[in-house]
């Protein structure tokens, strides 16, 4: 194909895909992300979508968009602002006109620009004089009628046709970017082997998009960005609910178990329910609940049977299943319950991102009730905390909480695909067959978790339940035992620091101002402290994976900084804990409740402020 | 297989089943019978003992796995069912036992005791129905009868009972029995058969509570007016009750009627014969809504339907699906589909 010679190389690009929800945009941005990530860039995705699968047509509240993140070097986050928005309506433009960078290329189906679609949005006349975008990078692509051309003789119906023009907009992109068509063809073949008419008819209409893009003269020029380099070994893209169900699938594996999966749908979790349901290959039992307890209460009765159990939800759901997690506590049997955090309280913004739900973690249940609490900080690393939860499950008889949000769950990054023997092995405390009669509270005196005696083993019959007990096993209103049985259950879960790794600071040791985090927005935490780095500020990181119990040498690391500052998506949940935790700190805190991630640009000027005295 | 192994028996007594912990109902509750049935049952059925768990949520009744030498997890109000459901799920060997309440399953637990006997997942529930709170000291249940005067209710409840038998067969149920506390024989039978069969069995206990409602169940089950005032089904059977054998179920329209034998040219053929296996329900819903004064109350296997269970067919959904499957571990999950190599 004739390229155009001038060409520029950058070493990063934010791209943005936004239309209807019915548009395709999420599918039109993951297609890009995967023929991206196979030439080898490193990247970070974010899907923002509406909770109405289908909300009324043209209106800003139906927009759907994808945003891509690539680059030459190591991407943290989906990025701030776009250079490139995809617009297939008015309504995209309204979405996004503060979210593209200054001077950005704007590519949009003009033919969608009707002046109903116009008022729908809320414009007079033309929307992109009303943002004052005029003056940027603006291609105004009559993409409908150019499918409809296409696609003429191929005798569709007009459905059909209309729906293939985010290709046709995925093939201009690609022009852009010079990027390769095939990957995409080759999803189509498989995606429609069945009817290979829509396959050849959204290839031809990406074809048709690139082509045009070649064509026109707006373009240029061609933007190029070279492959990352990135350590070797296999590549996939993963998203963070499909690495949380791997993750679980992993530590199954490790330790010789079978896995139970008891949930209830509920947005943004689902996905983990479902790629644990499509795994009957490896034997997993999935279970769609009547409701979230019994979500919860199925997978205890699987624990209690000897599987790995799991359950997975969002904040609501996780609110339901607080009497359950009690239950777990007291029985001291291994469960993980997965929290994919959104926007609250009650159904609160279900599709959208937040860190809110870390108080209700913690302490969200009635009586003395710890629990282990760990936070996942990237859609890969999901893996890691998920198999780290299950761990600690199995080992310790716990049951443990592992949090991670709606931007993670839903954002994707090419993740190093482990080798399973590289990961540790799994080794539950069992009973032991030839201790009879087994004593279901007796304690292993390093990790003080009881033994696990799976039911269906001769002559360790055994009862457990939600009443104190004693050591024996035996229901027990003693006031002494009480206590105690509380203190026990709270060291076992204060034990748990011993094996868990220190606290890392991302820069120097010591500084000006150490920037606090705590699961999924280390991306934007982190670029914002290389950036303020970079800018010369004595600025270091920590972001905390382990929650309860927290890392050993969390004191000792924050006493070298002059300033804490916490930043999270919430009013200050995690600075609050620490004050507990920690006292004698000033921890100033960063906190957003819109339903988005931070952006780098406010994170940096909020530390910036907070060093120069506010 | 081996003839050895496949005949192997495992000789129990009751004894065997009772544990070291004192049993702590106030004497004279209907739940010692229950007990003591239930003990006599098991002993008899042939199962290994450590392959018994017994579930429990909460109330008096829920007590219960304490008392019992076999796994026992003693839950949370109303969510026994949810928990034996995991158990039998992961571990399908097992003879799991639920033990509950008109309050636990009926009230806070309904959701989810009709969603396990619409998954027909292999369990014995047994329900101990005595239309009081008995833990809480004495407030109305789901079953208690319109109009009773309890500390809730001070001047009667303003709520329509729910028939246990009617709730069950309504959420497709294949499996339904009633029995009274004090009947250990009857009972044990029903126990027995329950256990036997494949899917969830829900047996309805009329149980008496001594101290907040007792005596709730005598006008039909008390020892003077029984055989008068209830019938026990058997399968196969004509519908015959009374002391003195001379009462019988006929249908009269699309009704149940009691006739009396030698009157009106009425003899044993004319009576109804008691088909526990059709799996049409609509004869055993009739007989298990039965209710004095009009009709005696139904005893016995209501309802015994052969089906698809959700536990075998979970193994089997696993099987099928493994036996063509290219991912057999997690090696081979990780790579499939779209990968790339990074020199």
């Amino acid at each position: 194909m004739g390229k155009n010679s001038k060409v520029i190389k950058r070493e990063e690009v934010v791209i943005r895909f936004s239309g209807d929800s019915g548009d395709g945009m999420q599918l039109t941005g993951t297609l890009f992300s995967d023929t991206a990530a196979i030439f080898g860039n490193d990247l970070s995705t974010f899907p923002d979508y509406p909770a109405e699968i289908r909300a009324p047509q043209g209106t800003v509240g139906g927009v759907s968009g994808f945003q891509v993140h690539l680059g030459h070097s190591e991407i943290n986050t989906p990025g701030d602002f776009a250079d490139v928005l995809v617009a297939m309506n008015p309504a995209a433009i309204k979405a996004n006109a503060k979210g593209i960078r200054q001077g950005g290329t704007i590519i949009f189906d003009k033919d969608n620009f009707t002046d109903k679609n116009i008022e729908k949005a809320g414009y007079n006349h033309d929307p992109l004089a009303e943002e004052k975008l005029e003056h940027y990078n603006v291609i105004a692509a009559p993409i409908s009628s150019m499918v409809k051309e296409a696609l003429k003789n191929f005798g569709l119906d007009p459905k059909s046709v209309v729906r293939t023009k985010n290709m046709f907009a995925l093939g201009m992109v690609y022009w852009l970017f010079d990027r390769k068509l095939k990957y995409t063809e080759q999803y189509f073949d498989k995606k429609f082997a069945e009817r290979p008419e829509i396959a050849e008819a959204n290839k031809v209409a990406l074809r048709s998009g690139y082509y045009y893009a070649e064509t026109i003269e707006a373009l240029n020029p061609v933007i190029k960005i070279e492959p990352a380099q990135i350590a070797h070994g296999t590549y996939r893209n993963i998203c963070g609910n499909a690495a949380t169900a791997w993750g679980f699938l992993a530590a199954a594996e490790k330790a010789g178990l079978k896995i139970f999966i008891g949930s209830y749908p509920i947005t943004p979790a689902t996905g983990i329910l479902e790629e644990m349901a499509a795994r009957k290959d490896l034997g997993v039992k999935s279970f769609q609940a009547e409701d979230e307890i019994a979500g919860i209460c199925t997978a205890l009765g699987a624990s209690f049977a000897g599987n790995l159990a799991v359950t997975s939800t969002s904040g609501p759901g996780l609110a339901l299943k607080s009497e359950a997690i009690g239950l777990a506590v007291m029985a001291e049997l291994p469960i993980v319950v997965v929290n994919v955090q959104r926007g609250g309280p009650s159904t609160g913004l279900p599709t959208k991102t937040e860190q809110a739900d870390l108080m209700q973690a913690l302490y969200g249940r009635s009586g003395e009730c710890p629990v282990v609490v760990i936070a996942a900080s990237t859609p890969s690393d999901c893996f890691q905390f998920a198999f780290e939860a299950a761990r600690i499950a199995l080992e310790h008889m716990t049951p443990v909480l592992l949090l991670t949000d709606s931007y993670l769950a839903n954002s994707s990054e090419p993740w190093k695909i482990p080798e399973m023997n590289k990961l540790p092995k799994i080794n539950p405390p069992y009973a032991d067959k030839k201790e009879i009669p087994f004593l279901p509270y007796k304690r292993d005196c390093n990790t003080l978790a009881r033994s696990w005696a799976i039911p269906g083993t001769p002559g360790l019959e055994h009862r457990i339940g939600g009443l104190e007990k004693t050591v024996k096993g035996t229901v027990s209103y003693i006031p002494e035992n009480h206590e105690q049985m509380v203190k026990i259950r709270a060291e076992k879960v204060e034990k748990i620091a011993d094996e868990i790794p220190d606290l890392i600071v991302y820069g120097e040791d010591s500084g000006d101002l150490l920037l606090t985090g705590w699961g999924g927005s280390r991306g934007y935490l982190i670029t914002a402290a290389q950036e303020l780095q970079a800018e010369g500020y004595k600025v270091s990181l920590v972001n905390f994976n382990y929650i309860n119990p927290l890392p050993k040498n969390v004191r000792e690391v924050f006493s070298r900084f002059k300033k804490i500052v916490v930043a999270e998506l919430n009013m200050g949940q995690f600075a609050d804990y620490l004050r507990i935790k920690h006292y004698g700190f000033d921890f100033k805190q960063i906190n957003k409740v819109q339903g988005l991630p931070f952006t780098i640009k406010e994170i940096k000027e909020k530390c910036i402020k907070i060093l120069e005295g506010e | 297989m081996n003839n050895m192994e496949e005949t192997q028996t495992f000789q129990y007594t009751p004894k065997d089943f009772k544990s070291d912990q004192e049993v702590r109902w106030c004497p004279g509750c209907g739940d010692h019978a229950v007990l003591n049935a239930v003990q006599k049952a098991l002993s008899e059925l042939g199962i290994p003992k450590e392959k018994f768990a017994f579930i429990s949520g909460i109330g008096c009744s829920s007590r219960f796995p304490y008392y019992m030498d076999t796994y026992g997890f003693h839950g949370i109000h109303g969510r026994a069912s949810a928990i034996a459901s995991g158990v039998k799920i992961a571990n399908p060997e097992l003879s799991v036992w639920q033990i509950t309440g008109d309050g636990d399953a009926l009230a806070i637990g309904g959701n989810h005791f009709i969603h396990a006997i619409r998954r027909n997942i292999d369990l014995n529930i047994i329900l101990f129905n005595n239309q009081i709170y008995g833990l809480t000291k004495g407030q109305y249940s789901p079953t208690s009868e319109k109009g009773l005067v309890t500390k809730t209710s001070p001047f009667g409840t303003i709520e329509e009972p729910f028939s246990v038998g009617e709730l069950v067969i309504g959420a497709k149920g294949k499996f339904f029995a009633r029995t009274i506390d004090a009947n250990v024989t009857l009972s044990t039978q029903i126990y027995i058969e329950a256990a036997q069969h494949k899917g969830t069995s829900v047996i309805e206990v009329l149980q008496n509570c001594i101290i907040f409602n007792d005596g709730i169940h005598d006008v039909v089950a008390g020892r003077e007016v029984r055989d008068d005032r209830t019938i026990i089904l058997k399968h196969g059977e004509p519908m015959i009750f009374g002391k003195d054998r001379n009462k019988g179920l006929v249908l009269d329209g699309l009704k149940l009627k009691v006739v009396t034998l030698g009157e009106n040219g009425i003899s044993e053929k004319n009576l109804l014969v008691h088909d526990a296996h059709e799996s049409n329900p609509g004869i055993q819903y009739m007989l298990a809504n039965m209710k004095y004064p009009e009709y005696p109350v139904a005893l016995g296997v209501i309802r015994s339907v052969d089906g698809h269970t959700y536990d075998a067919d979970v193994e089997e959904q696993i099987k099928s699906v493994q036996k063509d499957a290219k991912i057999k571990c997690m090696d081979d999950l990780m790579v499939s589909g779209s990968t790339w190599k990074v020199e």
